[in-house]
């Protein structure tokens, strides 16, 4: 083989690994990295039991960073997530509670819970896209008034879901863990959206919103699409999270918004929209969740491991932007 | 119809009151709704519009106008401009000077220094990540508020410490002349320098030319680089500045102290009048809207609601009030 011969095969295997069309690779290859790191320094990790117990884990930001990656590509974003969690918490939760406990109440509660979230999507995107409010200020603003009618709802932690709730949640179903079910409906979602019409038109919106304006598309219907779905993935994440913690907390998201938009930004998907994708994100959430697990079996002391942290996911969102900007 | 159409458009439109650009003026609502809240929080219960009560209220604005001067200067700069890590950096500060005083007196000013260099060191890191490496500002302080919170437990192990000096706390909360406490001095003294920087020196104009168009400003030769790390860095010196007096003002720090203040500072540059895109905007407007999110928070407490009615009274109002300004282009040119 001739050099020239050699390098026109080596270009063309980079081309077909083009991270400008899959700005998900290095969030992969980084996960699979950290992965690996784990279970050299702690083999344990590496048993199906601790994996399927990391999944368990990380799957309730895995979902609402998928639902935050939707907004994003729109150029926009959502900082009330966190808020809609804790308010479909713990509507569900009361829903089951209050219809008696049964499986009609809690596929009743689940119900409930979706359309809450997809609601509390549709009130963000009608004030970022119809009234023209600022992401950023419309949805923290919004996000109180979540937060406000979360409190309302349930006052105080602690109102129990029902038993069979979170047994179903934390059970094999057909001999694979529930969580597995979830994350692989999840995925079919992701990729089924990805072939939608709907993705490129997001797509475009967030590139240039005047020119998708003057194209011809629905701009202000597709921003608002955007944000219900991220309210539907905020509720889904927010049904795991019931599943794990089996009660209702009204402050049960508030910390999760932040950590939403950092793995977006892990997984390559550009802040100011129009390219990237869900894949990333889903990667980027582990990426999140492995750095946790890598400072803690590497015995780093204890009183340094947020800051290693702190350090590892600043070097890593510098790294996911210079990823997006190519 | 046609002469009465023809000669009201020979009158100018000015001798006709205009409330629409009344409106749009920035200062003109948020003073207007203080006013109005004050009314009507005096109504509700007597003496919230007392001259007692507004120093109160306004010292409490205070604080949060300060770390806002910071946030005010970042966002001017336009390019998605915002600080998120001006809330990490007060909990940070308020330690660092808590350590330094010890309740004691004779160590105020070292405190001050430490605190507000700290800060100022962590906007400066905020500014080259977001110049030199060319990260976006929400990403960059997002990441340095993770980073700034672990050195907060690596440095207190969990436990907060230090605590302030009687002279601290007392120049804080305790009248220092006619009444009023020294922190609104302060508070005084950080409007008019901000008022002097945006509009009577060279940093000032190229603020609001690197806000309005990076471009430009930069093929006309304005160093965007430096420029916009400067803001950062005043970001980080003005949270870390405010850290002091938060410590001031509650006696003691504790972990989390600054949380409160990371996105009220951006809500009060908004509500001031300062869009989100940079370029235009005054901090006097921001003192405005700092107040002004102070006299709401205080009229829901007065009403004795319970704490959901003001979380949900409170996202409605700030989200009627945005309907006034800051809002995004149409798309229909």
């Amino acid at each position: 083989m001739t050099n020239g011969q050699r390098n026109s095969a080596i270009s063309s295997l980079w081309k077909r690994i083009d991270i400008t069309r899959r700005p998900y690779l290095p969030a992969i290859a980084v996960s699979l990295l950290l992965f690996a790191l784990n279970g050299f320094l702690q083999p344990k990790t590496l048993r199906p039991v601790s994996i399927f117990a990391d999944i368990s884990t990380y799957l309730p930001l895995i979902l609402l960073a998928v639902g935050q990656t939707y907004v994003v590509l729109a150029s926009d974003i959502d900082l009330s997530v966190g808020s809609s969690i804790s308010l479909v918490n713990v509507v569900t939760v009361s829903v089951m509670a209050g219809l008696g406990g049964g499986s009609g109440a809690i596929l009743a509660g689940i119900l409930v819970g979706l359309l809450v979230g997809m609601g509390c999507g549709a009130v963000n995107g009608f004030c970022v896209a119809v009234l023209r409010f600022q992401p950023i200020v419309a949805t923290f603003a919004s996000g109180i008034v979540f937060a406000g009618l979360a409190l309302w709802i349930l006052p105080q932690a602690g109102l129990a879901a029902p038993d069979a709730y979170w047994e179903t949640y934390g059970e094999n179903l057909a001999g694979i863990p529930f969580v597995i079910w979830v994350l692989a409906g999840l995925a079919l979602i992701v990729v089924w959206v990805a072939k939608l019409v709907f993705l490129r038109s997001l797509l475009a919106v967030g590139g240039n919103m005047q020119s998708a304006y003057q194209s011809g598309l629905p701009v202000p219907r597709l921003r608002i699409g955007a944000f219900m779905i991220c309210g539907l993935f905020a509720a889904i994440s927010a049904l795991c999270l019931t599943g794990d913690t089996a009660s209702g907390d009204p402050l049960l998201g508030a910390k999760m918004t932040l950590g939403s938009v950092a793995a977006v930004v892990l997984g390559g998907t550009a802040l100011s929209g129009g390219r990237g994708s869900p894949v990333g994100s889903i990667f980027g959430a582990v990426i999140l969740g492995l750095i946790g697990s890598v400072v803690f079996f590497a015995g780093v002391p204890f009183e340094y491991q947020n800051l290693v942290q702190g350090l590892i996911v600043l070097a890593a969102l510098a790294g996911g932007v210079t990823v997006a900007r190519r | 119809m046609t002469g009465a159409s023809s000669a009201e458009s020979k009158t100018p439109a000015r001798s006709k009151f205009d409330l629409k650009a009344l409106l749009r003026l920035p200062m003109v609502v948020p003073c207007l709704l203080i006013v109005l809240m004050l009314g009507l929080g005096e109504a509700v219960s007597p003496g919230f519009a007392s001259p007692g009560q507004i120093v109160k209220l306004l010292t409490i604005a205070a604080l949060l106008g300060i770390v806002a001067a910071g946030q005010n200067l970042v966002i001017l700069g336009g390019r998605e401009g915002i600080d998120l890590s001006v809330g990490a950096i007060i909990s940070f500060g308020a330690v660092i000077a808590g350590n330094i005083m010890q309740g004691n007196n004779a160590m105020i000013l070292p405190a001050i220094l430490g605190a507000a260099g700290a800060g100022l060191g962590i906007g400066i890191l905020n500014g080259i990540g977001v110049t030199i490496l060319r990260i976006p500002p929400l990403v960059m302080t997002l990441g340095m508020l993770g980073v700034v919170q672990g050195a907060l437990v690596a440095m207190t192990r969990g436990v907060p410490s230090g605590n302030a000096a009687p002279a601290l706390a007392e120049f804080i909360t305790q009248p220092v002349l006619q009444g009023i406490p020294g922190i609104l001095f302060v508070w005084v003294a950080v409007g008019v320098f901000m008022a002097w920087l945006l509009t009577r020196t060279a940093l000032g104009y190229r603020i609001y030319a690197i806000g309005t168009n990076e471009r430009a400003a930069a093929l006309t030769g304005v160093s965007i680089w430096r420029n916009r790390i400067a803001l950062f860095g005043f970001s980080g010196f003005f949270a870390g500045l405010t850290s002091v007096f938060v410590l001031g003002y509650t006696g003691n720090s504790f972990i989390g102290v600054g949380e409160q203040y990371m996105l009220p500072s951006i809500i009060a540059v908004v509500l001031g009048g300062t869009p989100l895109s940079g370029g235009q905007g005054s901090y006097t407007g921001t003192m405005a809207g700092a107040f002004l999110l102070v006299v709401l928070q205080s009229i829901l407490t007065t009403l004795q609601m319970e704490e959901f009615g003001r979380q949900i009274v409170y996202g409605i109002t700030l989200m009627v009030l945005m309907l006034f300004y800051g809002r995004q282009r149409r798309l229909r040119v």
